[in-house]
């Protein structure tokens, strides 16, 4: 099947890719998937005193659209305060890289993985 | 030589047709283009001849007689004329039927109608190496078991069944034994009468002939095998398959048929070299690679890896030179991962990292050492993210 180019570019110049301190009380790592289902998704952010993010990193294990949808997702929630992280859809991601409908979940997979990140921030901040 | 991308390492889904093949069969276009069926004139006289030669030299290379051969679409119209055919012919004596859980969905999937439509199938599970023992088939035989299909060689893994053996149970039990040859014609040796082989299945397309266009044996004699014909018509190929002969594609067929029968040991030879080298030089410049299929009992050509911490579909973006397929469910619309890896204990998660390198004719040194470099890079390269690799190696300190 034939990806688009920005999904291509994702998939072959990925941004973001690496682990922040997931000790660290300003940072929230979200993982999501399974191994036995061919997809797993980590995602981290660093969030300022302001609520804002403002570093992103990920790591995937998965098809060539789970790794461009983490990608872009980490490009996106840079300089985002959490409301509006919370509010990014999975939708804008997928249309953002034109995915086929069998890799819609790899959309999916981004939007669980930034929420849970933003939970676990807010776990380890009292939020 | 300059490398030449992209590169083919796909013969197990398909090969090029034979320069010398294609060859054969373009006068059978444009100049003996009689229908093989008219006996009047000299039109159908010459597409006759044509399908007849080709009969010899598809019965030559498995030992059959060339009035056993019923030609046909391809495997899977082999497959499901085989055991439908036989299923609904022989009901009466009995409704049982073995198979595997790891053959090809074209003898998989006829078995599921047939089971809907009151059969019994006994379904074996092959042992981690995707290899089924005869002693599996003489276990599951009942007094109601009418038919074995086992195939003669996996197209996933590679893995050669032990044929011969399994057809001494059979002839010993006498239950008819049909094996989907797809993979193994003209790349091992066959023969029907020394395997006891009572139908087998075979396509032009797997050994360098064209596509649409196989056959299936049918034996007529000790034991004589009749079918219930699923193509109803003029009543050709003696009742089992009616349809104008495809004749450019028969006497494509034959001529790839006759091409592998000669250069098998050399083709072997060389093509199980090159697979050896890309295994080690995989090997050599990364650790956790495993072999998914039989070490010992494998087709030349095929090598089935899996790199773990990599998903496969990823893995092909990565190496877009070079023509795989992969085991991964993100390949398919299903979300499933192989069933075959999965029937041989594989797990879904090594499933999912699953890539099959299939060798063939024109596959060269340059190439596979192309292919090796490239695999190596990508993988490293998604090993690197890949928050289960980084798991992995943090739990190793």
């Amino acid at each position: 099947m034939a990806y688009s180019d920005k999904l291509m570019d994702h998939f072959s110049n990925p941004r973001n890719v690496g682990s922040l301190d997931k000790n660290a009380d300003n940072v929230g790592t979200g993982i999501v998937g399974a191994p036995e289902c061919g997809d797993v998704m980590k995602l981290q952010i660093e969030v300022d005193d302001d609520g804002q993010i403002v570093d992103a990193k990920f790591k995937t294990f998965g098809c060539g659209s789970a790794i461009a949808a983490s990608s872009l997702a980490t490009e996106w929630l840079k300089g985002k305060d959490l409301n509006e992280a919370t509010d990014l859809k999975n939708t804008e991601i997928a249309s953002e890289l034109s995915l086929p409908p069998v890799k819609i979940h790899c959309s999916v997979l981004a939007e669980d993985a930034i929420h849970a990140a933003i939970q676990d921030w807010k776990r380890k901040n009292g939020k | 030589m300059a490398l030449k991308l992209p590169i083919y390492l796909d013969h197990n889904a398909t090969t090029p047709v034979d320069q010398r093949v294609f060859d054969v069969m373009a006068p059978y276009f444009t100049e003996h283009y009689g229908n093989a069926a008219s006996r009047n004139h000299p039109f159908g006289w010459a597409a006759e001849a044509g399908v007849e030669n080709a009969r010899r030299q598809i019965s030559a290379l498995i030992g059959a007689v060339p009035k056993d051969l019923v030609i046909t679409s391809g495997a899977t119209e082999s497959d499901n004329l085989a055991i439908k055919g036989v299923a609904e012919m022989y009901r009466d004596n009995g409704n049982h039927i073995i198979t595997c859980v790891s053959e090809h969905k074209a003898v998989v999937d006829p078995c599921k109608r047939l089971a809907e439509d009151g059969f019994e199938i006994t379904w074996l599970t092959p042992d981690k190496f995707g290899r089924v023992t005869a002693q599996q088939v003489a276990d599951a035989i009942t007094d109601k078991t009418i038919l074995i299909s086992i195939m003669a060689a996996n197209n996933e893994v590679g893995t050669i069944n032990p044929v011969a053996e399994i057809g001494a149970v059979a002839r010993e039990a006498s239950v008819f034994f049909h094996t989907d040859a797809t993979q193994a014609v003209g790349k091992i040796p066959i023969n029907v009468d020394e395997m006891k082989i009572d139908l087998l299945s075979m396509s032009a397309h797997k050994l360098y002939g064209p596509k649409g266009v196989g056959a299936l044996y049918v034996r007529r004699r000790n034991p004589r095998v009749r079918l219930r014909c699923q193509m109803d018509g003029g009543g050709h190929e003696r009742g089992m398959r009616s349809g104008t002969l495809n004749v450019p594609g028969i006497v494509g067929l034959g001529e790839a048929c006759s091409l592998a029968g000669a250069d098998m040991a050399e083709d072997n030879q060389r093509i199980g070299a090159l697979r050896d080298r890309l295994e080690a030089g995989v090997n050599a410049g990364l650790d956790y690679v495993t072999l998914n299929g039989d070490p010992d009992h494998r087709l030349a050509g095929t090598s089935n890896l899996s790199f773990a911490y990599v998903e496969g579909e990823a893995l092909m973006m990565k190496i877009k030179d070079i023509a795989v397929s992969s085991g991964s469910a993100c390949t398919s619309a299903s979300l499933e991962p192989s069933y075959v890896l999965r029937s041989m204990g594989v797990t879904d998660e090594l499933a999912h990292s699953s890539i099959r390198f299939s060798l063939g004719r024109q596959t060269t040194a340059e190439e596979i050492d192309y292919v090796i470099a490239q695999t190596i890079k990508a993988v490293k390269d998604l090993r690197e993210l890949s928050p289960l690799y980084e798991l992995a190696m943090e739990q190793k300190q």
